[in-house]
């Protein structure tokens, strides 16, 4: 596989991998069926994001965005987040092959599902902020990728 | 590092004994074999000597063996040219197994495009189809049966024998893609019985880009490739002499050393596969027993192939998976579906390949590796933190 140095380090030292036990915002996105599940923790104080992890079961593109994701936004307003894209993060990792772009939306998407978990905490809708975003679907079939 | 090629599968090296076999034919004896003077005369007797070689070690006559580029050219023309002689006496029924290689899969895809219909006998859990239901399935207008000797993902090894006769009884021609077997295990081409049967050297360290086929005598396929006179006018184009050359010692050689090897080999496998199947929540792909012998393909549940693949190449161990993410595809290997496993467990496949270059301390380098590799991922993987909770 064709990937960066960059990715490569974030694949064998990812980082803020894990559960985070006192997080206020959890998402979870992709599906087992189509190979990747991405799920990021974010721990939000006065509308800074003090605390981020994730969780990922994929390729090593999956788990190198979910892992640069997470350093993108750590420390960062939620609305700083909010604005983060997967073209950022494939960026920040130097590129990905191009069978590979679709990993990095799946980053995108876990954070903004972490931050819509965030505002229905606090009992704010999180759609007309994040926006709409595919939902963690165990069975959907025929719409990986 | 320790450096380990376990993807042998994929392909080999190539032996020092073909390559120096080849180098006169890449270097001083340049000749076209078609040509009469005696540096042609030299290609055209080292292309022939070639052949002897290859026909006694398949057990067939050398004028039953012709050179083309590899095995999936083999495929395409044993399958399209028996379709297209078969039709025209009518007959426009193909079998074949669900777990076929793509040059089988798609070659027969384009042919039902032209109108033939095709049915596709499963391979069951074991990954092995059962002759009884191929006897079932052939009918007054099949025209050919193409099942692979050994599949190159799971390397289960299918009945050859009995589809021959079955295919012998029922006046059908019996096709198999044996690119997997030849070189890997003992391939008699009168025991078995078939009409067609497909060879790649680069499988038994020979070179890429060059193969054979055997056709029986009396089976004229329609050519696949026109042009000129080589091959007995069957399949054109200036000989890859350094190929054919290179094949046919790389041939040789696996089947002077076959028993001594597979017997080492077999060892190694079983070896590696019980020590794996010590993770918890791994399981063999394919029939035990009836397998390659340098084959071993497990899945881990709750992880990903390619972030496997990733982990072992940073500990310098080349292998590979069936999982949709090492392909670029959407869907895991259809080897692996057709033996029946969901798709989220075919995701985290792994195939190990051996050669007789691999030895032990491979295996003992391997099962010190892959336990920790596995529990590393499964503890960033969502999936298996859902696999536990629900157990
Ligand atoms: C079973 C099988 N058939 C056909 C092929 C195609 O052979 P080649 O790469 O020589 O075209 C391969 C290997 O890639 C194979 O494993
Ligand atoms: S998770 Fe399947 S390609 Fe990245």
């Amino acid at each position: 596989m064709a990937y960066s140095e960059k990715v490569m380090d974030h694949f064998a030292n990812p980082r803020n991998v894990g559960e985070l036990p006192d997080a206020n915002g959890i998402g979870e996105v992709g599906n087992s069926r189509c190979g990747d599940i991405m799920k990021m923790y974010i721990k939000v104080e006065n509308n800074i994001i003090v605390d981020v992890s994730f969780k990922t079961f994929g390729c090593g593109a999956a788990i190198a965005t979910s892992s640069m994701a997470t350093e993108l936004i750590k420390g960062k307003s939620v609305d700083d987040a909010l604005k983060l894209t997967n073209k950022a993060v494939m960026e920040a990792l130097d590129g990905l092959p191009p069978v590979k772009v679709h990993c990095s939306v799946l980053a995108e998407q876990a954070i903004k599902a972490a931050l819509s978990d965030y505002y229905r905490r606090q009992g704010i809708d999180p759609e007309p902020i994040v926006g709409k975003i595919e939902e963690h679907d165990e069975h959907g079939e025929d719409s990986c990728h | 590092m320790k450096k380990i090629y376990a993807d042998n599968a994929a392909t080999t090296r190539l032996s020092k004994e073909a390559l120096d076999a080849m180098m006169p034919y890449l270097t001083d004896y340049y000749g076209n074999p078609s040509s009469l003077y005696s540096l042609g005369v030299k290609s055209r007797q080292a292309v022939e000597n070639a052949r002897n070689i290859i026909a006694e070690c398949l057990n067939a006559d050398p004028k039953e063996i012709f050179f083309l580029s590899g095995g999936s050219e083999a495929d395409n023309w044993a399958i399209k040219g028996a379709a297209h002689l078969s039709a025209k006496k009518g007959k426009k029924h193909i079998i074949t197994s669900k777990f076929e290689h793509h040059a089988v899969l798609h070659t027969l895809d384009s042919l039902k495009k032209e109108g033939f219909e095709v049915t596709y006998l499963d391979v069951h859990e074991n990954g092995i189809i059962r002759p009884e239901e191929l006897e079932n399935a052939i009918r007054e207008d099949t025209a050919l049966v193409t099942i692979m000797f050994a599949n190159n993902e799971i390397g289960t090894i299918q009945p050859v024998k009995e589809i021959g006769e079955i295919c012998k009884k029922h006046k059908v021609i019996f096709h198999t893609d044996a690119v997997q077997a030849v070189g890997a295990i003992p391939v008699d081409v009168k025991e078995i019985g078939c009409d067609l049967l497909s060879i790649s050297a680069h499988k038994f360290h020979g070179p890429k880009g060059v193969g054979a086929i055997f056709m029986r005598k009396g089976l004229r396929l329609p050519n696949l490739i026109d042009g000129g006179a080589q091959e007995s006018g069957r399949r054109a184009g200036t000989e890859n002499i350094a190929g054919v050359v290179g094949m046919s010692v790389a041939l040789k050689h696996s089947c002077e050393v076959m028993a001594e090897r597979n017997a080492r080999l077999e060892k190694m496998r079983d070896r590696l596969i019980d020590g794996l199947l010590k993770i918890d929540r791994s399981i063999i792909n394919g029939d035990r027993v009836h397998r390659l012998p340098g084959n071993v393909n497990m899945c881990f549940h709750g992880l990903e192939g390619e972030s496997l693949l990733l982990s072992l190449d940073l500990k310098g161990v080349s292998a590979s998976s069936g999982s949709a993410c090492t392909s670029g595809s959407l869907d895991p290997s259809h080897v692996l579906l057709a033996i029946g496993l969901p798709h989220e467990v075919a995701h985290g496949s792994l195939r190990l390949s051996f050669s007789d270059e691999n030895t032990e301390e491979d295996i003992d380098y391997l099962l010190e590796i892959i336990p920790p590799i596995v529990t590393r991922l499964r503890s960033m993987s969502p999936l298996w933190e859902k696999i536990i909770k629900n157990s």
